[in-house]
């Protein structure tokens, strides 16, 4: 797969996607790019096709028209190696999805060493140095049916960063939390984004998205209604649509 | 975190609880010990009826007990072997019925529901008569005897079963599993040997042990074959003791018996892990 893309262009670039389940399209037209290093957020209400959405860019689902370019890969490839796109695209789902039959330390280690080959005790200290960056020193050997939400959460995160991703996706990560265990989620999704890392959010969580975004996004019934950086779009939404939805959450 | 949130996380942890399968024997120890044990004593009295001159029936069961243990000992190794084959054969096969290829899906699908809706028995004829007693190859001649065709024919239906069996818990395991993994770009067959199958053993085991229960005591049937397991050598002694028909119920209450004190526990085992997997 040729491709000339460059740093200075964005890593992610949506044409005109569209995606129909059936007869109900829940993508109608979605169109945005994200630069390397950026932080989006995807807000909206429930349904209004933001998972979908966030799901079609690692190739999870596929999109019934338009494009999606993941640093000049398209996705919509017939030929594409999803392998290949996916060793690119981190992604962190809301129920966490860890192995329940393996420890937290060989979650994180599973994937590089089975899938990029890579040496076992390299990729050993690598995961251990990463659950201690995500605050779960001490719970290498614990299995995911003894850790909270917001541990497990936290193992799935740095699951997804020992593949080296240069994009990670977040699919409502915190909505099947305790309150008390979003914040620990939350703190080290920010620690990601301060490293540089590019992130799409899919969120509820309307003052983190503010506060770490640099563009936010707000969908309703699978259309971009309005977007911008967080301070413009929380304060003077324009869309009578986005200023309903906002009044209800924040 | 709240135990109503661990609860429901724990919930997708959860082994899928297959149902009940059901075959499975419960019968109660004691009400069934009780049973062997009158019918041995029926015939007992009915022994002391008929005369001194005979051994008595625990005598006589006393007597051939080392060829009819022997017997048995070749019913379990016949299952055992047939366990073993089937499992083999049924994990593939259940591999196969979970493939994406769907041809290979198809003919796994008709091949699994053959050998799970035909009589053991009607199986067991066909390999018998259809398999040659010996094969040669490359001058080599390999003998098989009764005892090896009636294994694999025992294997067949397991296969079919453990077949399902794997289907089933593969099935079980919750799709965001399979969506965790590709994402990780795991493959397919990453995914199902790494991920999938080492979570399903824990809920496949219930269900093989009662299918394991099943062919210990199917193996019986070669003695319909020729085979000479428990049953037939039970016969055999029968014949050789006269045929004397007070000997009957003890001598066939003493093969019950056996089969009984050896496939009770397994399905004791087997329901207690059921319930384990289940609470937990």
């Amino acid at each position: 797969m040729a491709t000339s893309w460059t740093p200075d262009q964005p890593i992610v670039e949506c044409v005109d996607v569209r995606k129909s389940f059936g007869a109900l399209e829940v993508l109608k037209g979605i169109s945005f790019s994200v630069r390397k290093g950026e932080v989006i957020c995807i807000i909206g209400p429930s349904g209004s096709g933001k998972s979908t959405l966030i799901r079609c860019i690692n190739a999870l689902q596929p999109i019934t028209s338009g494009s999606i370019q993941i640093e000049g890969i398209e996705v919509t490839d017939p030929r594409l190696d999803k392998l290949a796109l996916r060793r690119k695209v981190g992604m962190v789902f809301q129920q966490y999805n860890l192995f329940p039959h393996k420890t937290a330390l060989q979650n994180v280690m599973m994937a590089p060493i089975h899938v990029l080959r890579q040496d076992r005790a390299e990729v050993e200290a690598r995961a251990r140095a990463l659950l201690a960056k995500v605050r779960l020193a001490g719970k290498e050997d614990s299995y995911p049916g003894e850790l909270s939400g917001g541990q497990q959460q936290r193992v799935a995160i740095a699951r997804s960063l020992a593949m080296r991703p240069d994009i990670m996706l977040f699919d409502e990560v915190t909505a099947a939390l305790d309150p008390e265990t979003v914040k620990e989620v939350l703190v080290t999704i920010r620690e990601l984004a301060e490293d540089g890392m590019t992130c799409i959010l899919v969120t509820h969580e309307m003052n983190f998205a503010r506060d770490v975004a640099d563009h936010v996004y707000f969908t309703d019934r699978g259309v971009i209604v309005e977007h911008g950086p967080p301070e413009t779009l929380f304060t003077a939404a324009k869309d009578e649509r986005t200023q309903r939805f906002l009044s209800q959450v924040l | 975190m709240s135990n109503a949130e661990s609860g429901h996380r724990l919930a997708v942890l959860l082994p899928y609880r297959l149902a009940p399968t059901r075959f499975s024997v419960r019968i109660g120890p004691l009400s069934a010990a009780i049973l062997c044990f009158c019918a041995i004593m029926a015939a007992s009295t009915a022994w002391a009826q008929s005369g001194p001159t005979m051994l008595s029936p625990l005598q006589v069961i006393l007597k051939w007990s080392p060829l009819l243990l022997r017997g048995f000992a070749f019913n379990i190794l016949i299952s055992l072997l047939a366990m073993l084959l089937g499992t083999i054969a049924g994990l593939g096969l259940g591999l196969a019925l979970l493939s994406e290829f769907r041809p290979l899906a198809a003919v796994s699908w008709l091949i699994t529901q053959f050998f799970r809706n035909a009589p053991w028995l009607v199986l067991l004829f066909f390999v018998m008569f259809l398999v040659p007693f010996q094969i040669i190859i490359f001058k080599t001649t390999i003998p098989l005897p009764d005892w090896i065709k009636a294994t694999v024919g025992f294997a067949l239906p397991v296969m079919a079963n453990v077949a399902e069996v794997v289907r089933g818990a593969v099935r079980s395991i919750p799709s965001t599993q399979w969506e965790a993994a590709e994402s990780l770009s795991f493959t397919r067959r990453q995914t199902m040997w790494l991920i999938m199958l080492p979570q399903c053993i824990k809920r496949m085991l219930p269900p093989w042990m009662n299918v394991y229960a099943l062919v210990a005591m199917s193996t019986v049937l070669a003695s319909i074959v020729g085979v000479s397991e428990m049953l037939t050598l039970t016969a055999q002694v029968h014949a050789a003791e006269g045929g004397r028909p007070e000997l009957f119920a003890p001598l066939y209450g003493f093969a019950l018996l056996c089969f009984f004190l050896y496939c009770y526990p397994i399905n004791l085992w087997t329901a207690r892990l059921e319930r384990r997997f289940r609470v937990r």
